[in-house]
């Protein structure tokens, strides 16, 4: 990573402390069952085995806040913004306390997901753009961006392979439907929507997760080489 | 989602504002016996007292894992829920809703905790402007005895002492006050806020702040009279049942 750069303010002070962080931030990024774990569990004992060091982490699964948000989602109180912001918690406290010390390690860092989903997430439940923008602002900008690119069509066998619609993977809180799938439609639409405006501003490196496992594989380990140290 | 200053609601928001031991407490619960008595639909909302954010605030401070930036989210994610629940709902029916601290709090205690001044403004874009914000101003010797006396422990993170200004905690809550306070000063003018002083005695301190928010209840509706409300009227309300009147609209 070497460079500090940031999408919005360094609200953190990371430059401050940080001239330089040796590790490299990696984000697979795409929606609920495109297979981004899948892709991660391959990709890590490769990078393992050429000898880097390697951390990943994904969401909602902060020291700090991932009981609570899985406990609040579990509930039928939490309103949009509330979800929001245990959301950005969450994905704080990870990046404070997982992905900044690996980074100045300098680990590889392989995240499953990064603030893309989470901006997404919220913009689809109404959050005001601009908001959820500064909010995440004071992320770094990684490495590189994989994008796991797939259409609704292809989507929905994945799912049906994996045991069927999960409520917030549907969407539910929002009711866009009348039932599971109709509403798992309209809101991974929606989501997809995000991740296509999202591609160009900030530079995604789209990657067709209709592929074959192997192939799909085979690409990103081909793009994630040039950006190993010594690689 | 609708930004500060960009909600149209029915009812109003009155919100108390200043450091621990300013009084400003005391002086809300005054007002809402004196509204509620007046017959109107009160609404009370305290800081930090969401019950779904509540056992992830505790636990980060219990095991010491905030660091400046989670503690502003997880307050912001609190208040969210309030506002979510407590305060929006209840002003679009027309209430008076009071909130004891509010997001200026925030303001003051992150940004004296280094969080950079502008992203948490940003923050907080959610949150309903309120109808009066007022700051009780208090020298800081005032509020340092009146939080000092009779205490003998200070919490990590009350103490400030995740800041490192000082390792003794009466130090550090000192230095981490007299930040806050700097911040408050800040805020007057740009956000508006009602200065009070709050070395005045209780009682002519309540008389200003009721003046202050007469004007603002024109057109707010007020309940018809029910049993509740008689019970929650003042003492001498009650003893002169004649002057309840059932019409809903006091006599004054």
């Amino acid at each position: 990573m070497t460079e500090l750069a940031f999408y919005g303010l360094d609200a953190i002070h990371l430059k401050e402390r940080d001239a330089i962080l040796p590790g490299r931030l990696i984000v697979i990024e795409g929606t609920d069952s495109v297979g981004r774990s899948t892709q991660l569990n391959l990709l890590r004992p490769w990078l393992e085995s050429s000898g880097y060091a390697v951390v990943n982490t994904e969401m909602t699964r902060s020291v700090l806040a991932g009981a609570g948000l899985k406990q609040a989602k579990a509930g039928h109180t939490l309103g949009p913004i509330t979800l929001n912001l245990f959301y950005a918690t969450d994905f704080v406290d990870r990046f404070e306390s997982q992905i900044l010390p690996a980074l100045r390690a300098g680990f590889i860092v392989l995240t499953d997901r990064y603030i893309y989903s989470l901006m997404a997430r919220a913009i689809v439940r109404g959050a005001d753009p601009r908001w959820i923008r500064s909010i995440y602002g004071l992320a770094l900008i990684p490495d590189a961006v994989f994008y796991l690119k797939i259409g609704i069509d292809d989507l929905i066998p994945r799912v049906l392979q994996r045991g069927g619609f999960d409520y917030w993977e549907s969407g539910m809180d929002m009711r866009l439907g009348g039932d599971l799938f109709e509403s798992f439609v309209n809101y991974q639409t929606l989501l997809l929507e995000q991740f296509e405006l999202m591609t160009h501003e900030y530079g995604f490196q789209v990657i067709d997760a209709s592929l074959p496992v192997d192939l799909l594989s085979e690409q990103l380990k081909q793009k994630v080489l040039p950006l190993l140290p010594h690689g | 989602m609708e930004t500060y200053g960009s909600h149209v609601y029915p009812g109003r928001l009155f919100v108390v504002e200043g450091v621990d031991g300013s009084g400003k407490s005391t002086q809300i619960a005054l007002l809402r016996q004196w509204l509620i008595s007046e017959g109107y639909a009160v609404f009370f909302s305290e800081w930090n007292s969401s019950p779904l954010v509540k056992k992830t605030t505790s636990k980060g401070k219990k095991k010491q894992l905030l660091t400046p930036t989670t503690f502003s989210l997880i307050h912001a994610t609190d208040f969210a829920d309030r506002t979510e629940h407590d305060i929006i709902p209840p002003l679009k029916a027309g209430a008076i809703v009071l909130a004891d601290r509010y997001i200026y709090t925030a303001f003051a205690r992150d940004v004296a905790r280094s969080v950079d001044r502008q992203w948490v403004r940003e923050l907080y874009q959610f949150a309903v402007k309120p109808t009066v914000a007022f700051y009780y101003r208090v020298p800081l010797e005032v509020s340092l005895s009146r939080i000092l006396t009779g205490r003998n422990e200070l919490k990590y993170y009350e103490a400030g002492l995740d800041l490192g200004l000082s390792h003794d905690p009466y130090e550090s809550f000192k230095l981490f006050q007299e930040r806050i306070v700097g911040e408050y000063e800040s805020m007057i003018d740009e956000f508006g806020l009602t200065v009070m002083d709050a070395t005045l005695p209780i009682p002519e301190q309540q008389r200003r702040m009721r003046k202050i928010i007469r004007p603002y209840l024109q057109g707010v509706r007020r309940m018809r009279g029910s049993a509740k409300e008689t019970a929650w009227a003042g003492l001498a309300r009650e003893m002169r049942p004649s002057h309840i009147d059932v019409s809903g609209r006091s006599g004054r």
